[in-house]
């Protein structure tokens, strides 16, 4: 376990100095800079905005410099926002895209695991038609048609909600039950499928011959495999959640991290798209090897292997 | 003229066993057609893709023909689907904007086929270090934040739509690529392979023309379900204004200006909504219908 924790920190460190390499290279050889959007720079002003940013070294000293103040957790001066470096940034809209990332992803835990048991439970009846049609729906249409239509119906028409925002408690409402439900639907499928392999086999048989009643078995004793296949899954999918979905955020007009990244790469401030790249890379990687661990817990014959 | 055969029951003696010994193919698409769900998903693709193909000729409307005095008005007997705030016809734009949706859908998946069938079935060939090697970097690989590069392409380098298709499909070929392998490494201790070995062809040759060939099956299954995530991928992109560029069109470009425009004109986001949802849902079943009907394991490793 520990042997299979530390070469995994390794690797994930390896991947980390490919990916800061290659982004940091591409966002240096893509035309534009950050000062070119500018109106009308004078070329002295140019040299000494350059200057102040070390633009002006060889690119391969700039990198070293970036590489060095990476190591004392220093992302960076943004370009394109005087005075702020990105490690505020950030902080400024990472806790916003992480309140919308966990509500939705308890929407779409509780949501995705209660439908998929029941479906496997109820197997070929009207439930399970109904929540396997849920799975179906929710992974065919895209968050950027079930998000204008849930403003259409719920904000404008019905006036229950603001159409757009980040103020109050309600305006958390709509783009966090968007978001949970685009990630429920698959979560409920997976769910399903683990559950009804598991409920097949002998120690539930076993567990229903000594008495259990039904919530205990399933409970106690299927879940426990059923999920394996959401915990793989999980990985990924919460990486995306917590980190905001660039598409919600857009909608509902969220000050998140992922418009933030979005509107960087536009700006081409370096700093600040390769600050967000990290970030995304890094908590990927996290989670990745957390939920390697909890497979390895919930089923004691999956192998840790290096 | 006692008792010769005619020959329509010479025939049905001859054709009898042809029906009992069916072939995996003629199975699977016994079982496929079976499946309700699976069957309407042909049937809805099929009459999208012909009506995307053929329907722009047949309309009386061209799709940038501007009718500024019309403005946008719900469906009508003259508009089926109505009209846009230039007074375009929205069905012919809807079915322009198919033909790319399901052009950079097609052509980003077969990138994505190429690089990962090779790529899969070298590695699961050749084994050993090589094979080691080349999957830790796919490990590598799927743990990075692809959108992100995605976005970045193209975001720096122009909204081009050849740049789209080699992005879409360099970021979907991992899983591709996975289970081509795992597949190899299954069938290359088989008998039939030694045979090949031992009349001595070529490593190439067993590849392509001996292994492959085997493999389809999951093949043919895992791409079904690569078009609909390619296609979200495309129509993602466009919705944040980086895919396909006005004054070309795609169902992404028709459903971000719907969104925009819903207050006053609902029509614009859900016609284009619905048409790409029920796409993407058609796919689905397809490709789960045929996961099932060629009894393919979803196999991860």
């Amino acid at each position: 376990m520990f042997r299979f924790i530390t070469t995994r920190f390794f690797q994930s460190l390896l991947a980390l100095f490919v990916v800061i390499s290659a982004t940091f290279f591409m966002v240096r050889f893509v035309p534009g800079g950050p000062f070119t959007a500018e109106k009308a720079v004078t070329p002295e002003i140019l040299r000494n905005l350059e200057a102040h940013y070390g633009l002006d070294k060889p690119l391969w000293r700039q990198y070293l410099d970036y590489l060095g103040s990476l190591m004392r957790g220093d992302l960076g001066p943004s370009f394109k926002y005087p005075n702020r470096t990105v490690n505020e940034i950030i902080g400024d809209k990472l806790p916003v895209s992480a309140e919308l990332g966990l509500l939705s992803l308890g929407i779409a835990l509780v949501g995705g695991i209660t439908l998929g048991t029941l479906a496997a439970i109820k197997r070929n009846t009207w439930a399970d038609y109904l929540a396997s049609g849920f799975g179906m729906i929710g992974i065919s249409v895209p968050t950027f048609v079930v998000g204008p239509l849930f403003v259409l119906a719920f904000a404008i028409h019905l006036g229950w909600f603001n159409a757009s925002g980040w103020y109050t408690s309600a305006d958390r409402v709509l783009p966090a039950l968007v978001l949970g439900i685009a990630y429920a639907a698959p979560i409920s499928r997976l769910t399903r499928g683990g559950m009804l392999e598991v409920l097949h086999q002998d120690f539930i048989r076993t567990a229903r011959a000594k008495g259990a009643s039904e919530a205990r078995v399933v409970l106690r004793h299927a879940l426990r495999g059923g999920l394996l296949p959401v915990v793989s899954y999980l990985g990924p999918a919460v990486a995306g959640i917590l980190t905001g979905s660039f598409v919600i955020e857009t909608i509902f007009q969220i000050p998140g991290i992922g418009r933030e990244f979005v509107t960087s790469a536009f700006n081409r401030d370096y700093t600040l798209v390769l600050g967000t790249v990290i970030l995304y890379a890094v908590l990927i990687m996290a989670l990745n090897l957390v939920v390697d661990i909890v497979q390895a817990w919930l089923n004691p014959k999956v192998q840790l292997e290096a | 003229m006692s008792n010769a055969p005619s020959p329509a029951a010479l025939a049905a003696v001859v054709a009898e066993p042809l029906e009992k010994g069916t072939s995996l193919w003629h199975d699977a698409w016994l079982r496929l057609r079976k499946n309700r769900l699976a069957v309407f998903g042909m049937w809805a693709l099929g009459i999208i893709a012909v009506a995307c193909l053929l329907g722009p000729f047949v309309s009386p409307y061209g799709y940038e023909d501007q009718n500024l005095d019309l403005g946008a008005v719900g469906p009508s007997g003259k508009h089926w689907l109505g009209t846009d705030t230039l007074g375009r016809d929205l069905l012919v734009r809807l079915l322009y904007g198919g033909r790319v949706s399901i052009a950079v859908g097609l052509s980003a998946t077969l990138v994505a086929l190429t690089i990962g069938v090779v790529y899969g079935a070298v590695a699961g060939f050749f084994g050993g270090k090589r094979d080691a090697f080349m999957m830790r970097t796919v490990d590598i690989m799927y743990s990075l934040p692809f959108p992100i590069f995605v976005i970045l392409l193209m975001v720096f380098f122009g909204r081009n739509i050849i740049l789209l298709f080699v992005a879409i499909g360099a970021v979907e070929w991992l899983t591709m690529a996975r289970i081509v392998r795992s597949q190899v490494m299954a069938v290359k201790k088989m008998e039939f392979i030694e045979a090949a070995r031992s009349l001595g062809f070529g490593r190439r040759r067993i590849i392509f023309r001996h292994i492959l060939p085997n493999i389809l099956g999951p093949i043919i299954v895992y791409t079904t379900l690569t078009i609909p995530a390619v296609m979200l991928l495309e129509a993602f992109l466009s919705f944040l204004g980086l895919g396909v560029q006005p004054p070309m069109s795609s169902w992404g470009v028709l459903i971000k200006d719907g969104a925009e425009k819903m207050e006053e004109f609902w029509w614009l986001l859900v016609f284009p909504g619905t048409i790409f949802s029920l796409t993407l849902f058609s796919l689905n079943f397809l490709g789960d219908g045929l996961r099932d009907a060629l009894d393919v394991r979803s196999s991860k490793d």
